[in-house]
């Protein structure tokens, strides 16, 4: 047969067309299921080690429920809506003009303690980035943070994933005498500086994404912090005024008797 | 089997893996690939990963397109060929990613890098088309042997000298040669030195192979 004929070269296209595009189709279907729950359960992964708790995905799974106590979906404004954050797409929020996003934030206990966790996602020099940081009960000091990319430069940006990198962001702040600063990824000399990190030499614009992204991603959280934390302020006040009315109370008491 | 037949390793056969190793290396000789050598030899761990990966979907789709080297029609050959490369890369990958997630994070951008190697399609185009799967696939082994080798030489050279550690092993560290007053060189881990380390290699190969010298 002339396998240079027109007919045979149109007919050997459509025919390689047809079993590629059927062969790739039901593998991505059949192995999709597989695919996501890793991708699930790495999610739930990270979010553990954003607070200081590293396990293996499969362990991940089983006891996220034990660590994670909350899992809020916020507004622009700050107000809690109804959903949960597990289930926000970041990808898809960030598209979104910022009054219509809606704002995942998971709250863990971790020996007693309040720790937010709030997911970021950004974009690095090849693809997106992403990762959880997460802050102590003050709102105010990063507690542990965990970043991840798709495809960073091997060797070079890809590293934002490593703990050398990730290490120094624990006991950073994000305010400077009650306004926002965010922390700043730079190129050596950050040593001693609350506000500031060391990049990765060969990454830059990755890391400068790490940048762009913390600040962006913390920026809108910060009226759910003012709600919380003047909450926390009337609380600690009214703790201390029944503290001073018992008190009075009891002087009272006292001098009625010595009286 | 019939005497007519070759030996599957006769010496033609294994000449098909020893050659590309040396007097006509994919990378040093015919500079093909260079781009994918160049972006992943900062360490050696991505450098492993990468030769094992292109090792599979050499060896693969020269055979398929060996055995398929009389039915494909010659004016769209280059189109199948990108196209059974293409198809095996991400068959690869959507198993790794349900199966062993790990490795396929390891090989997130290798997996495009892999697509765009010339010298896999430089083989198909230049021999499995022109040969029997066998041949064809003695032919993969061989090259992307002689892919891994340079690759693996200047990633190991990149990360000792740059990084000061094998395998995210701190060697230097170890050895105790920064109390000395040892620093790492910070420019290998930058692009330009995987040229520079690329070339050194060239030369050396040159000094020791007569063969590759080209006369003027």
């Amino acid at each position: 047969m002339d396998v240079n004929k027109n007919s045979y070269t149109i007919g050997f296209a459509t025919l390689m067309v047809i079993i590629v595009a059927a062969l790739l189709s039901s593998a991505a279907i059949g192995l999709k299921p597989l695919q996501s729950k890793n991708i699930e359960q790495e999610k739930k992964q990270n979010i553990l080690k954003s607070v200081g708790i590293e396990l293996s995905r499969e362990l991940a799974e089983k006891d996220y429920s034990n660590y994670i106590k909350e899992e809020l979906v916020l507004n622009h404004l700050g107000e809690i809506q109804e959903g949960s954050a597990f289930n926000v797409d970041l990808s898809k929020e960030l598209r979104k003009d910022a009054k219509d996003q809606s704002l995942p934030l998971y709250i863990a206990q971790i020996n007693g303690e309040e720790r937010y966790i709030i997911p970021l996602r950004g974009k690095g020099l090849w693809g997106p980035i992403w990762g959880f940081i997460s802050l102590e009960k003050d709102l105010n000091t990063v507690y542990a943070a965990v970043f991840d990319h798709k495809s960073e430069t091997p060797g070079l940006g890809a590293e934002i994933n490593r703990p050398f990198f990730q290490d120094p962001f624990t006991g950073k702040t994000i305010m400077e005498d009650g306004k926002f600063v965010s922390i700043i990824v730079q190129k050596g000399g950050a040593k001693g500086d609350v506000h500031k990190v060391d990049g990765i030499s060969g990454g830059t614009i990755t890391c400068d994404g790490v940048t762009g992204m913390i600040e962006e991603r913390l920026s809108k959280y910060l009226p759910y912090f003012k709600s919380i934390s003047t909450s926390m302020q009337v609380q600690d006040a009214l703790e201390i005024v029944t503290q001073d009315e018992l008190n009075d109370t009891i002087s009272n008491i006292n001098k009625r008797i010595i009286d | 089997m019939s005497d007519k037949k070759e030996a599957l390793f006769s010496k033609k056969n294994l000449k098909l893996v020893k050659d590309p190793l040396d007097d006509n290396n994919p990378i040093t000789v015919q500079v093909l690939g260079i781009c994918s050598a160049l972006a992943i030899t900062v360490q050696l761990k991505p450098a492993v990963v990468m030769a094992l990966s292109t090792f599979f979907v050499m060896c693969t789709a020269n055979v398929v397109v060996s055995l398929m080297r009389n039915m494909i029609p010659s004016r769209i050959r280059i189109i199948i060929q990108l196209v059974v490369i293409a198809t095996l890369v991400i068959l690869v990958d959507q198993t790794l990613k349900a199966f062993v997630y790990d490795v396929s994070k390891e090989l997130s951008v290798f997996v495009g890098l892999i697509i765009t190697n010339c010298i896999i399609m430089g083989r198909l185009e230049a021999f499995a088309l022109a040969n029997n799967p066998w041949k064809s696939f003695m032919d993969g082994f061989g090259n992307s042997l002689g892919y891994a080798l340079p690759l693996i030489v200047v990633a190991f050279f990149r990360e000792l000298l740059g990084a000061g550690t094998l395998f995210g092993y701190p060697v230097i560290e170890k050895l105790g040669l920064y109390e000395l007053g040892y620093e790492n060189n910070g420019m290998m881990i930058l692009p330009p030195m995987a040229l520079v380390t690329c070339g050194v290699y060239i030369w050396i190969q040159r000094m020791r192979n007569k063969k590759l010298i080209e006369e003027n």
